[in-house]
């Protein structure tokens, strides 16, 4: 819709700048903060640097992809954290099997927990906030009960060649999430379920009245949410070559929110913007990596995000009201 | 309401909805009564309430603000930081440690509220900001949470979270007085009636000339200011400023807010459904620990599946009384 907006508007008018801003800012800040980190920050653009801060941003960037897609059926996921924490739990267990089967059961705990978020939203109506909460609650408890509370090191080594390797001085994990990325993009830009879930997003009942198979898409999506979850679980299991339920994916589905968000998706739904929430990502990654380099305080890194993330949705004001 | 037939079955429904959280808490009452010796005794109720009083005093203002159709997620770390506060400014006697955490608090749902209600931002992100905002500034005071600040032995303050009245913990009375007040506010006052009817429908609440930014700005002070009393008699209580605690401390009192009766999409709600299923949640961790052999982690699964069952019963019949 803010296409049609934006077209009307006259080039070099103010309403026309704010939608640039809106649209195009969070690539400008994005360009901005690596210009700024070029002069102050030593050896930013150093290759070791830049692969640190790509294998960092990995998980939450791959949550904040299915977050992403919930967000733009206008509804939320709490419990990507803990499903991580679950799913992985999973790994240990299964690594007798081989990698392949771990992995493949990790992906499907990931899919019936979001099988069990989107039915709450999709067929009972639950608020998302409250149905997903519960499985934030429940679903971390059951990974601590499952895996006798216990962080479990992992010595499979292709596990461990996934969360250490890489190819053509590129790591696996980031290949992985690129991967990813391109799906995503292309399920939302070029497949009928992507405009379905925009339409859905964007009104509901429109989309109800126009036959669109509502309660399907809903579905979809929080399993796609839940099965990314799993993913970004596995691939910081293998970074981190232990298993650790009880702090893995502590509060990522409030970072993975915020790349949403600050990347210029709207919380009122019927819009998902893929690359933007790559770029919200890598911002918010950067910009933590930038104080800290530069001996600022982790808490008041911690603030100024805190101010990034209103200033961010100041400037989608406009398209929010609308 | 066409057929009277219709209507009964929907009171019926409405009745289990508003006071559903209710009824199973005096069957729970009455189960452990019976099943555990040292359940029901003086002792252990009072304990439990003074347990429950700090989460109380938040959910009494979460209530206020889901009942106006926002959220405030920043209550936990507001919490948390109130107390830091108090016990620092214990120093300078008993009302600088009541009051300056008070005014800290205040002064963020200040600005929360503005932003929501002037600014128009969405209450999710708005008070997820202040959610990393509070708890950065919480860290920043603390030395990076390696310094908790102890309330002075002889403090008078100390009896706002120790003291009792004939058997009774002052925090427990505080609460009995602010739900007293609470239910007063919310459905006697100009501020309760415009809470329900901007929750109802905000743009009909606009039209009737009702002052819809001064209510929301007011409702994100309230609920602040009320964390910031629970951090203050949590600090009380423990005669420290723990760094550590209130992490999702927001989401239980949404639970016990929405297990309460009042719905998240605003309109409808009241103080003593919540009080109810605040006393609820912490009725069912304490006959799950006197049951025994369960171990902490299974209480979290509990309380998911208890969250997910009162919701999806909830939706059910708000969506029979339709």
């Amino acid at each position: 819709m803010s296409e049609l907006v934006t077209a009307g508007v006259r080039p070099g008018s103010r309403a026309h700048l704010v939608g640039l801003a809106r649209d195009y800012g969070v690539y400008v800040a994005l360009g901005l903060l690596v210009l700024v980190n070029l002069v102050i920050t030593p050896n930013f653009l150093s290759v070791d640097n830049l692969r640190t801060q790509a294998v960092q941003v990995v998980p939450v960037l791959v949550v904040a992809l299915g977050m992403a897609l919930v967000i733009g059926t206008k509804g939320v996921d709490l419990s990507v954290g803990s499903v991580m924490a679950l799913a992985t739990a999973m790994l240990p267990m299964y690594l007798g099997y081989g990698p392949v089967v771990a992995v493949v059961i990790c992906l499907a705990v990931g899919a019936a927990a979001g099988l069990l978020n989107g039915s709450l939203v999709a067929f009972i109506g639950v608020q998302p906030i409250v149905a997903t909460l519960a499985l934030l609650v429940g679903g971390r408890g059951l990974a601590l009960v499952i895996s006798g509370g216990q962080l479990r090191e992992v010595r499979n080594p292709e596990i461990r060649e996934l969360g250490a390797g890489s190819v053509f001085g590129v790591p696996y994990t980031v290949l992985v999430a690129v991967v990813l990325v391109v799906l995503v993009a292309l399920l939302v830009g070029r497949t009928t379920g992507g405009r379905q879930l925009v339409a859905v997003g964007g009104n509901p009942r429109a989309a109800e009245f126009a036959g669109l198979p509502v309660k399907r898409v809903l579905l979809g999506v929080y399993v796609i949410a839940g099965v990314l979850a799993a993913v970004a679980g596995v691939l910081a299991t293998a970074r981190l070559t232990a298993s650790d339920p009880s702090r893995l994916g502590e509060l990522i589905e409030l970072s993975a929110i915020t790349a949403v968000v600050v990347g210029g998706t709207p919380l009122t739904g019927g819009r998902v913007r893929v690359l933007g929430t790559v770029a919200g990502a890598v911002l918010m990654q950067l910009i933590t990596a930038t104080l800290i380099k530069n001996d600022v305080p982790a808490s008041v890194a911690q603030m100024a995000q805190a101010l990034i993330i209103v200033a961010a949705v100041l400037v989608q004001r406009e398209r929010n009201s609308s | 309401m066409s057929t009277s037939q219709e209507s009964r079955s929907g009171t019926v429904a409405g009745m289990v909805q508003r006071h559903g959280a209710l009824g199973v808490l005096v069957l729970l009452l009455v189960v452990g009564g019976l099943a555990f010796d040292t359940f029901l005794t003086a002792y252990n109720l009072g304990n439990l309430a003074v347990q429950a009083s700090f989460l109380a005093v938040i959910a009494l203002g979460m209530t206020m603000v889901i009942v106006s159709g926002g959220i405030d997620l920043s209550v936990g770390s507001v919490y948390a930081l109130s107390g830091v506060l108090a016990a620092y400014s214990a120093r300078w006697g008993p009302l600088a440690a009541l009051l300056v955490p008070l005014a800290v608090a205040a002064a963020i749902g200040l600005v929360q509220g503005l932003l929501v209600g002037k600014a128009k931002l969405a209450p999710f992100i708005v008070t997820l900001g202040g959610l990393l905002f509070a708890r950065g500034l919480l860290q920043f005071l603390t030395d990076e949470g390696g310094e908790t600040y102890l309330v002075p032995r002889d403090s008078a303050f100390l009896q706002l979270g120790q003291g009792s009245v004939l058997g009774i913990g002052v925090p427990v009375l505080i609460v009995v007085l602010l739900y007293v007040v609470g239910g007063i506010v919310l459905q006697r006052t100009r501020f309760g009636m415009r809470l329900f009817a901007i929750g109802g429908g905000e743009d009909a609440a606009n039209l009737m000339g009702l002052s819809v930014t001064s209510t929301k700005v007011g409702v994100y002070v309230l609920s602040a200011t009320l964390a910031g009393l629970a951090g203050a008699m949590n600090a009380a209580q423990l005669g420290s400023g723990v760094t550590v605690i209130g992490v999702g401390l927001e989401l239980n009192a949404i639970a016990a807010v929405v297990i309460g009766g009042t719905l998240l999409t605003g309109g409808m709600g009241s103080v003593s459904g919540t009080l109810a299923g605040v006393a609820l949640l912490f009725v069912i961790q304490d006959l799950i620990n006197q049951v025994g052999g369960f171990n902490s982690n299974l209480q979290a699964v509990v309380s998911g599946a208890v969250l997910v069952t009162v919701v999806v019963l909830q939706t059910l019949l708000s969506r029979a009384r339709r």
